[in-house]
């Protein structure tokens, strides 16, 4: 039997998955710009609905953002994987020699540089919109939303791996999902309230050590499960 | 003779029904299987088992005498389908050359190049795969499926789709790779044209052989009224 090359690792194969899904919807640009036009429009909409009067902006900007953030980024993982069901394509990868956990690590990998980018944008946005003074905590705000892309991403993509061959995809992946999105979005808008308010981000290290716990664990097990997703 | 594929006591179940029910066959280094039935027989599942994207309900199917899943099991399988399994997005050159990468191939420009020439589709490798005909597609399909000079070819109605010239590089294609030592399976509805390369025919019904047997000597009219009958 002839020699079979060395196939790449999980971390090389990984990267490879994660560019190709970059180039991809870099060419399309169609989950990033519905993406987009779904968080401006929710920025504009909560916009319209807020009574100034009932409620600062420093208290309802962190529920604007992470929600946004959230179903934004339930657009694009589900995309994620539509790209894998047209005409079979995910059949081609799962048929490479490479480690079945790296499909999720690239997954996950180009959706966390989808996510980021939509709160590139969105960020900007809310803090035009609610005229609030973010340039203090910028850095602070940054390190957050990447520590809580991480968990929302590692979570949302193990379902829309999970859903994307079901007739309801569109409609299973964000409640199958939502649950688990809790334990992040909960510490995450109370340490970005925290720090709209302008305190110390070490005031909020405990949340920031919740957060970190359930990106570890949600990292951990959703890679290790992914795989027996797979099967038919 | 070396041993290429062997299925012990295939059995897969969805539900209550057996969609493969007991296969069990050796095909050796050069020898190719072309496997008929009508639709619903179990061809299709049985390919996807042999190309370890589904698992088995019971028994065991080995590709060199590693047992699948394994990703060296994985390594030496092509597996072309009656869907691209593309990227449309991607242009036929990347397309082939992510799945060269993937394998863990050395030269992979090399590769990528000769296997767009052996479809002749070297001159639209370019293009992105949206904007070419199905039976381009279904070439750049086949070209992807052997970049990496499988050891087994597991070919589902690959004919779809392809012109006469198209039809004529893959079954050119098919009898290099079977005169190399490949083994191949061609599941077809099409007798003439899946004998015309085999050295073995079986017929599938309700996910068992109906018949097995060495395709030397078969005539073709014969076998073609037999299998009529067989699955009428």
């Amino acid at each position: 039997m002839s020699g079979v090359p060395a196939a790449p690792g999980l971390l090389g194969a990984a990267w490879m998955i994660a560019r190709k899904d970059l180039a991809i919807e870099f060419r399309t640009r169609s989950a990033f710009l519905s993406a987009l036009v779904l968080s401006l429009l929710s920025i504009v909409i909560f916009y319209f609905a807020w009574d100034p009067t009932a409620i600062g902006a420093a208290d309802l900007a962190p529920g604007v953002l992470w929600v946004t953030f959230t179903f934004s980024g339930l657009l694009g993982m589900h995309r994620s994987f539509g790209v894998e069901s047209h005409d079979g394509a995910m059949d081609a990868l799962l048929t490479a020699p490479v480690p079945r956990q790296s499909i999720f690590l690239g997954k996950a990998l180009a959706n966390l540089v989808f996510v980021l980018g939509v709160q590139a944008v969105a960020l900007p946005a809310v803090a035009l919109f609610y005229n609030l003074p973010v340039g203090p905590a910028f850095g602070a705000l940054a390190l957050l939303m990447l520590l809580a892309s991480i968990g929302l991403v590692a979570v949302g993509t193990m379902f829309a791996g999970m859903t994307a061959n079901t007739r309801l995809a569109e409609l299973l992946l964000p409640v199958l999902a939502m649950p688990f999105f809790v334990p992040i979005v909960m510490p995450a808008a109370k340490t970005t309230a925290l720090l709209l308010a302008g305190r110390p981000i070490g005031e909020a290290f405990a949340w920031l050590r919740i957060l970190l716990a359930f990106d570890l664990v949600f990292a951990y097990v959703c890679m290790l499960v992914f795989p027996l997703t797979l099967d038919d | 003779m070396t041993t290429r594929i062997e299925a012990a006591g295939l059995v897969r179940a969805f539900g209550a029904r057996r969609a493969v029910d007991g296969l069990s066959f050796t095909l050796a280094a050069g020898e190719c299987l072309a496997l008929f039935g009508p639709n619903g027989a179990g061809k299709s599942t049985a390919l996807r088992l042999l190309a370890g994207l589904l698992s088995p309900t019971r028994g065991r199917a080995s590709i060199g005498g590693v047992r699948l899943p394994a990703p060296e099991a994985r390594a030496r399988v092509g597996l072309i389908s009656h869907r691209s399994m593309l990227y449309e997005a991607l242009t036929a050159r990347e397309n082939v050359r992510f799945s060269a990468q993937l394998h863990g191939l050395r030269d992979v420009d090399q590769a990528v190049e000769r296997a767009l020439v052996a479809l002749r589709v070297a001159d639209r490798a370019d293009v992105p795969v949206r904007a070419l005909s199905r039976g381009l597609q279904q070439r750049v399909a086949i070209a992807r499926a052997i970049v990496h000079g499988p050891d087994v070819l597991l070919a589902d109605e690959p004919y779809t789709g392809l012109d006469e010239q198209g039809g004529a590089a893959l079954t050119t294609l098919l009898r290099e790779r079977r005169d190399a030592g490949a083994a191949l399976i061609v599941v077809t509805h099409h007798l003439h044209e899946g004998l015309a390369l085999a050295t073995h025919a079986a017929i599938m019904r309700a996910g068992r052989f109906a018949r097995f047997e060495r395709a030397e000597g078969l005539e073709r009219d014969r076998y073609a009224a037999e299998y009529r009958e067989l699955v009428a």
